[in-house]
């Protein structure tokens, strides 16, 4: 019986955990860092290096989540798609959630460090950018923070890269770029979507600062640049050509839908934009591993 | 307008994967008009499926829908003529590219009786030809006998492709909600036969 109930508080306080790393968002940052591992077709590709790549961008980006989490639990409060996160629901305590996410940055970047220190570099440089440039400083001073957050995000996937190849090298950056260029996609579109929530809770974001239209801009132009950062990286990774065709071919689609919202601009329009480019985003990073097993 | 369900979903993201399928590995080592025609064919579907999986059947009352459905059997008959026939290729793709302007022009400079027959004529030319084609050539010993399935997604795409453009054009043969019930499921039965048909020829 008491086992049983020990059992279920654990299940229960994990299932908070869950909540507070974002696991969606995690799992595919997780797996552009796969992407960009096997992109090096490394020749010596072992499952325990594979394993460890896992696990250390697993910990290091979840724990730089609940981190984030922690310092804006003000601002989720005060907004209506974040208010029943966990932190502002009470559901866990600043103290608990602030010590696993420095936990978990802690193990995964350690980790990370033990596997190669450029790669342990690279990886602190993304928990850096995010917590120090994107959350704590820029955030909340200027509408253009989202592009240090794009930094970030583009961080596992260098990483990835780096570990597979030994350094930094321009498909890496072009790789980076793209997932750099797919964030404020993301971002923006919340932006617009939640436009009132956003100004209740004072982020500047770029249609609060700069309007929609120019928001709606911005969604397509980095659309379409991350998805040509992406056909040019593929081929630099020597994608063949069959590959490269439905990455061609996404590309179009992509384009096809910015260039629509921006002649005419709507919410739904501007949403499924959003979506064609996470499916972009996710159908290039299966490419890549497809491509390279 | 009738809501897109999960099995709607599922059954576009395997008409996505079929065509993505296809575009990748199905038409590997043919000529570069063969390929570049099949890949806007199938490149269409996998964009297609993906936007009506994102917007859901909202998105077939665009005016664009009937340009770029078009697409699709202009360029697959395209492709069959330069794999199969070539002699006729550049015959062909003049009547594919001057029919495909000829829709685009007539829907936007002459709404109406024009541009619903300029469709019809192209549309019919390009689905008969997917439809005959096929088992013409299996008929006739060049080609084997799995060929005849292109043959029958001819048929379906020319059945789903002017339901759909006559639904567009206001003279709908069927409801719009009958339509969206059986569309996702011929879609992915007509690519699943013109992969296995191509494939087996």
């Amino acid at each position: 019986m008491m086992i049983r109930s020990i059992g279920q508080k654990v299940r229960r306080r994990l299932g908070v955990y869950w909540k507070l790393i974002k696991s969606l968002q995690t799992g595919l940052l997780l797996l552009t860092g796969l992407a960009g591992y096997m992109s090096a077709r490394c020749p010596v590709i072992t499952w325990r290096t594979l394993l460890a790549l896992t696990g250390s961008l697993f910990l290091a980006i979840s724990g730089s989540t609940v981190l984030n989490m922690v310092s804006d639990r003000d601002i989720d409060a005060k907004m209506k798609r974040t208010c029943n996160r966990p932190l502002p629901l009470g559901q866990v305590s600043v103290t608990e959630a602030f010590v696993l996410g420095a936990g978990l940055s802690v193990l995964g970047v350690g980790w990370a460090f033990t596997l190669s220190p450029l790669y342990g570099t690279v990886v602190f440089a993304g928990f850096f950018f995010d917590i120090v440039i994107y959350t704590i400083w820029l955030k909340r001073r200027t509408a253009w923070s989202i592009v240090w957050g794009g930094i970030a995000g583009g961080m596992p996937i260098l990483a990835g890269r780096v570990l597979g190849f030994g350094q930094i090298d321009w498909v890496g950056l072009l790789l980076s770029m793209a997932v750099l260029l797919w964030i404020p996609t993301h971002i923006l579109t919340f932006n617009l979507r939640h436009k009132a929530d956003y100004r209740r809770s004072g982020v500047p974001t770029f249609p609060s600062v700069y309007g929609d239209r120019v928001t709606h801009l911005a969604i397509a132009l980095s659309s379409v640049i991350a998805s040509v950062a992406m056909g040019i990286a593929a081929y630099g990774i020597g994608m063949t050509l069959g590959y490269l065709r439905v990455l061609i071919v996404l590309s179009i689609g992509l384009f096809f839908l910015a260039v629509s919202s921006v002649v005419r601009p709507s919410m739904k329009l501007n949403f499924s934009l959003f979506k064609f480019a996470s499916i972009y985003m996710l159908s290039s990073m299966l490419l890549v591993l497809v491509e390279t097993m | 307008m009738r809501k897109i369900s999960v099995l709607d979903r599922i059954l576009l993201l395997a008409t996505a994967l079929l065509s993505a399928y296809q575009i990748a590995v199905g038409i590997e080592g043919l000529g570069s008009l063969t390929v570049t025609s099949y890949t806007i064919a199938f490149g269409v579907l996998l964009v297609a499926s993906l936007i009506l999986i994102i917007l859901g059947f909202e998105a077939l009352e665009s005016p664009l829908v009937v340009v770029i459905a078009a697409l699709i059997p202009l360029s697959l008959s395209l492709g069959l003529i330069s794999q199969y026939v070539p002699a006729y290729q550049v015959g062909y793709m003049a009547f594919a590219v001057l029919g495909f302007l000829a829709i685009v022009v007539t829907r936007y400079l002459t709404p109406g009786r024009t541009a619903t027959i300029t469709l019809a004529l192209v549309h019919g030319t390009a689905g008969l030809l997917i439809f005959t084609l096929p088992i013409v050539l299996s008929l006739q010993g060049k080609a084997r006998p799995g060929f005849v399935l292109v043959g029958i997604g001819g048929g379906l795409i020319g059945i789903g492709g002017l339901l759909l453009s006559f639904l567009r054009a206001g003279r709908p043969f069927l409801s719009a909600k009958a339509i969206y019930t059986v569309l996702p499921a011929l879609l992915l039965i007509m690519t699943g036969t013109f992969v296995a048909g191509l494939s087996l020829a």
